[in-house]
């Protein structure tokens, strides 16, 4: 693992940071299934050890692309980072304000209005209403819904919703921004035109913590990368090298896997 | 490795602040005041959550936001049919007026609670993906609540002057019990929203609860018509001896006594600091259990 040499102020330091989620076997906790786990004496909890003891450091104004296959812990990592699920051990330390854009469909409840989910998410995440409202032309014009802003959200196609949720995640000047696999929303013209914004945002001198399986992406915008395997950080360094070796790993693995968009 | 960038504080759950510091939390309660200061900065978003779900709940009904005060007026006259029924049609006049005004209170909190065991669990998305002080989500349930109270006093007061009932200063004790209301609501909402995430069967429950916790509480019959062997309920239910005072501010025209409102107090003041710490000391897992 090689480190990368920090000289322009830390944005976001990760020291040794492990998560472990602790989840009851069953999807949905019901009383029914304790009471049957308790006649059967079995222990209600496993734990599944997502992240383990990964530490790496983002320069402000630098792009780190986090690479890995499915379940590596890549989106528990950057959760951790906004801060939405605390570490097990180890410290996060984050300077600015965060925007997350995690998965799709960002904090939307389907059965508003587009409107209102901005709103909302705006103001949960702590910005105030005049700015808000300020920002909101702005977010529905770069994400081109129009008239569909006044309609439940369950209406909209799945490509209007990553569009909203973009849109809204690069409007709001985060000082850093999380991305987790959003870049791929969108019929073709929208994704060159996210791109582009993404491109934009990352000669700002803004932090950007970006997942994605488009691995040419990853090479194309980032400064830095990470490699992620089985919640383990198995590299850190310059996206070309991060590629190439991630690359090799997978051919070498066998693994059915398909590198999207490579 | 030394640091580059100044350094602030440690504060943990501290969202307003340009340096946030994430560690694991040894014991699950975070700085309380910070908390409590982040959570009234953002206060906005507790509110406009409050209005868009109170807008989207009428949206597709012929009558809107009428049912405001349909719901309520529905309400009072199915339980007077009933209670008049089994009294055999010797309420007394003012007995309408005691149950209009104690179903209302009853349906504040009793609303705020149903709200609020979906508040964790609904708010999925925006939990996963925002950091937020999550208690604003069973806040804005009380809100709901509230909202849907208000409207019900104007329609009260017709039936307090139809019933010939007094108006005097002792009508103003009204204040500080609807404040008890609000904050025995609030305590309740944060407890039900934080148990509803590991056992997700209350929702279910709730529905019999609910109709329980009405029955033993002194809205359908006056509190001291209740029979000797069960007055202890007045003590033991939070809402006893609210709600019997109540009774006795707003139908009764006097004071409410010391020990009523002492026994409120104790009830509202604990289920507020049980269901606060509840809560919080839990709302840093609930991303994973959701």
């Amino acid at each position: 693992m090689s480190s990368l040499s920090v000289s322009s102020p830390t944005s976001v330091r990760v020291e040794d940071v492990s998560v472990t989620y602790k989840t009851s076997l069953e999807r949905r906790p019901t009383l029914k299934g304790t009471l049957r786990r308790l006649g059967r004496r079995e222990r209600t909890v496993h734990e599944i050890e997502a992240v383990k003891q990964v530490s790496f450091a983002i320069p402000h104004g630098t792009v780190l692309g986090i690479v890995g296959a499915n379940g590596a812990g890549k989106s528990t990592l950057v959760r951790t980072i906004a801060g939405i699920l605390p570490p097990t051990s180890g410290r996060v330390e984050v300077f600015g304000r965060v925007s997350t854009l995690l998965a799709l469909g960002v904090g939307f409840n389907r059965d508003l209005t587009g409107r209102d989910n901005v709103r909302l998410g705006g103001l949960a995440a702590g910005l105030d209403r005049a700015h808000l409202e300020a920002k909101y032309e702005e977010i529905v014009r770069f994400a081109e819904l129009g008239d569909f802003m006044d309609l439940p959200m369950r209406t909209y196609s799945s490509g209007m919703y990553g569009r909203l949720a973009f849109s809204v995640a690069v409007n709001m000047d985060p000082d850093i921004l999380l991305i987790d696999e959003a870049l791929s929303v969108g019929d073709a013209r929208f994704r060159r035109k996210s791109t582009d914004k993404m491109r934009e945002l990352c000669g700002q001198a803004r932090t950007i913590v970006l997942i994605s399986h488009a691995l040419g992406l990853v090479r194309d915008l980032c400064d830095q990368a990470i490699w992620l395997d089985h919640g383990v950080l198995r590299m850190w360094d310059e996206p070309d090298a991060v590629i190439d070796a991630y690359t090799e790993h997978l051919e070498v693995s066998q693994d059915a896997v398909t590198l999207e968009d490579v | 490795m030394t640091t580059t960038a100044p350094h602030a504080p440690h504060r943990e759950n501290d969202f307003a602040s340009e340096h946030h510091v994430y560690e694991p939390h040894v014991v699950g309660l975070p700085p309380l005041l910070p908390y409590a200061r982040e959570a009234w900065r953002r206060r906005g978003f507790a509110i406009e959550l409050s209005r868009t779900r109170l807008r989207a709940q009428h949206f597709n009904t012929t009558f809107g936001q009428l049912w405001l005060i349909l719901n309520p007026l529905l309400l009072a006259g199915v339980y007077f049919i009933l209670v008049d029924i089994l009294r055999a049609g010797a309420s007394g006049p003012g007995f309408f007026a005691h149950l209009m005004a104690g179903l209302f209170a009853y349906y504040f909190v009793s609303g705020a609670v149903r709200e609020g065991t979906k508040s964790v669990v609904s708010g999925g998305r925006l939990i996963l993906n925002t950091a937020f002080p999550r208690v604003l989500l069973p806040l804005a349930s009380v809100i709901i609540a509230f909202k849907r109270f208000l409207p019900t006093t104007v329609i009260y007061v017709p039936v307090h002057i139809a019933s010939g009932l007094p108006f005097g200063w002792g009508i103003l004790w009204v204040v500080p019990l609807v404040g008890l209301l609000v904050v025995l609501a609030t305590g309740l909402a944060m407890i039900v929203a934080a148990v509803q995430v590991y056992f997700r069967d209350l929702k279910s429950f709730m529905p019999y609860l609910l109709r329980v916790w009405l029955y033993i509480s002194p809205v359908l019959y006056f509190a001291r018509e209740m029979p000797e062997e069960y007055r202890w309920l007045l003590d033991a239910n939070p809402l006893g001896q609210l709600l019997s005072a109540w009774s006795d501010v707003i139908n009764g025209g006097v004071a409410p006594s010391a020990y009523s409102l002492a026994v409120a107090g104790a009830w509202a003041a604990g289920l507020f600091v049980i269901g606060a710490l509840f809560f919080i000391s839990r709302e840093r897992e609930f991303a994973v259990r959701l």
